[in-house]
């Protein structure tokens, strides 16, 4: 005899005292399985427990109450449903109602929310309801059937299938079809995917440039009006773009960040000497994955794309200095015209917007 | 006198008294200093010698006794009568606490106060002045171009309804819910804190107006489809969907499965 430690112990050791846990006593049985008779286990099925009846199984007075509780909530669910055709004809879409802690929300919709959410929510309930207080109660088990298919069937489709593939191979040189065939399998698979060609021409080097040319006039992104540089003050933040660009593409990559500056407060000679007497034009695209920069905080001279929170520095060659972007906002070199006027030194130097994979 | 005694530590006494200092030193000091000749002075002059008994009592210790700014507050000449106006009458300044953002609190001088100081400051240096009512009625204004150069310059920091959010390191854009449009006015013209400035050259004043006419008209407006959870977006409807609609669905979930009794 040997005792099998139901605390995670290999198979019996001869005198293990079994003293840590509940012990199974197991013994040697003449067909030499082991014959386990549970002492003390505390995992062992307990059954199910009697079966009490409800209130509603022993009283028709309870019963009768609960018919009538799940009549009633149908009954509702009904009227919400009614309800919410009422609301559709009877409220003015426009009209708002006040209510404390939500404000002024409007009227029709706050009806047919409240109208719909009871009729459903009653539906929901009543059946509820019902199951738990009327239907039968009793605890039913029901075995799972087993997964595996009887013997005989799982014979009869080897057979079947064994004598498909005899019968199928004509001739003595089955594998001239066989090969064939996969072949024209794999042709009339890879075929449709030409058609991934209609997402669009190649890109060719459209990332590479964008709108800006020399002496290209920059205006106001709202109001298409020219930027007089004397009419930019200190700590201004303007939304430009190339003159008359109308095509969107072209636009979401030409579009820039204008901003004034002290000029001593600027540490990147590059910037500089991109920049006009403290004006400086960056690209509004962000280098992460292209949100439009808007959140410029003046006094820290940051600007931010409010996606992320990619930050760039605007003293120091709007350098990343927070965030996941990687690369600084690329510089517009600017200058002004004869009526002083903010124009374009050429295009950017580099790519806008965010790294793409040809990018190097 | 027992109710003032027992008030003597309440934590607004010791600014009480300051101010209370600060006024007699400065009322004698005008006092025995002789005073102006006042019979010659003009009332714009006038406004400005009280603006500026004003500014030593309540703004000089941060921005300098002549207004050129301090280690603790930037030089005002030149900030324009506009900043002065929209930093007191929001209660802004003058700041009781050092803060990365100093907050809107409230207002502690009468407007006939803040007109004195503004004059002040407007004598020091040019700077935007005060915008004449009819400038920012948004009776006056666009709503879609409003909309649009909201959406283009504003909504970064304040947020697509006008809710405010967050900036960096504790600062933010505050909300622009129930603000005069007198001081949307003044705040995009002058820039205050982390603002940039929108002046009338770069944002002109039919442009500003139809900008106020669209914060106006979103922020006054309900919320059509019930509660609009601060306006903040997806943060708020998220949190509001985990805690009590799961929280919900849990419930019926144990409801279900209880035992019928």
């Amino acid at each position: 005899m040997s005792t099998y430690d139901t605390n995670g112990g290999r198979h019996g050791h001869d005198g293990s005292d079994g003293s840590h846990g509940h012990a199974v006593e197991v013994s040697q049985t003449p067909t030499g399985r082991h014959a386990v008779r549970l002492t003390d286990d505390p995992l062992a099925d307990p059954g199910r427990p009697p079966h009490e009846p409800r209130r509603t199984d022993v009283s028709a007075r309870a019963r009768q109450r609960a018919e009538r509780q799940v009549a009633a909530m149908f009954g509702l669910s009904t009227l919400a449903a009614i309800g919410f055709v009422v609301a559709f004809v009877a409220i003015d879409k426009d009209a708002f109602v006040s209510l404390p802690l939500f404000g002024e929300i409007g009227a029709q919709n706050l009806a047919f929310g409240l109208c719909l959410g009871l009729s459903l929510l009653l539906i929901g309930t009543g059946v509820i309801h019902w199951s738990r207080k009327l239907m039968t109660s009793p605890e039913i088990v029901e075995q799972r059937h087993s997964m595996r298919s009887p013997d005989p069937d799982r014979e009869y489709v080897a057979a079947a299938v064994k004598e498909g593939s005899g019968e199928s191979i004509v001739g003595r040189r089955p594998f001239l079809i066989g090969g064939s065939l996969v072949g024209a399998l794999g042709a009339a698979t890879v075929a449709p995917l030409i058609t991934l060609r209609d997402l669009g021409p190649l890109p060719e080097d459209k990332l590479r440039h964008t709108a800006w040319a020399e002496q290209h006039q920059i205006v106001f992104e709202h109001s298409n009006l020219p930027i007089r540089a004397a009419d930019v003050p200190i700590g201004a933040m303007i939304t430009a773009k190339p003159k008359d660009v109308e095509d969107l593409n072209e636009l979401a990559k030409a579009v820039i960040l204008i901003l004034r500056l002290e000029p001593d407060q600027v540490q990147n000679a590059r910037q500089l000497e991109l920049g006009y007497e403290g004006i400086f034009a960056f690209s509004k695209i962000c280098t992460h994955v292209g949100c439009p920069i808007g959140l410029y905080e003046r006094e820290t001279h940051h600007l931010l794309c409010p996606c992320h929170q990619s930050t760039f520095d605007v003293l120091d060659g709007a350098k990343v200095i927070f965030g996941p972007a990687a690369r600084s906002l690329p510089q517009l070199r600017i200058t002004v015209d004869d009526a002083g006027y903010l124009v374009a030194e050429g295009d950017f130097d580099q790519p806008v917007g965010p790294s793409f994979w040809e990018r190097g | 006198m027992k109710s003032l005694s027992a008030r003597r530590r309440h934590p607004l006494a010791l600014a009480a008294l300051l101010l209370i200092a600060l006024t007699s030193t400065g009322g004698l000091y005008a006092v025995f200093s002789g005073g102006q000749p006042a019979q010659a002075a003009s009332s714009q002059s006038l406004a400005i010698q009280e603006g500026r008994e004003l500014y030593l009592n309540s703004c000089s210790s941060c921005h300098g006794m002549n207004a050129e700014g301090t280690t603790d507050g930037p030089t005002l000449v030149g900030v324009g009568a506009a900043a002065v106006d929209f930093q007191v009458a929001t209660g802004r300044m003058p700041a009781t606490i050092e803060a990365r953002q100093i907050p809107q609190t409230t207002r502690r001088f009468t407007q006939a106060e803040i007109d004195q100081l503004a004059a002040y400051i407007a004598s020091l240096g040019p700077g935007p002045a005060v915008p004449p009512a009819a400038e920012y009625d948004p009776a006056g204004g666009d709503l879609a171009q409003g909309g649009d150069l909201f959406r283009t310059n504003c909504a970064s920091c304040h947020n697509f309804a006008g809710a405010g959010g967050a900036l960096s390191r504790g600062k933010y854009a505050a909300t622009l819910s129930g603000v005069d449009p007198k001081y949307i006015y003044e705040a995009m013209l002058t820039g205050p804190q982390s603002m940039p400035v929108f002046s009338d050259t770069t944002l002109t004043p039919q442009e500003k107006r139809s900008v106020i006419a669209f914060v106006t008209h979103i922020t006054q407006e309900g919320n059509p489809g019930g509660q609009g959870l601060g306006r903040v977006g997806p943060v708020s409807e998220g949190i509001v969907v985990w805690i009590v609609g799961i929280g919900a669905l849990v419930g019926a979930a144990v409801w279900i499965g209880a035992k019928a009794t």
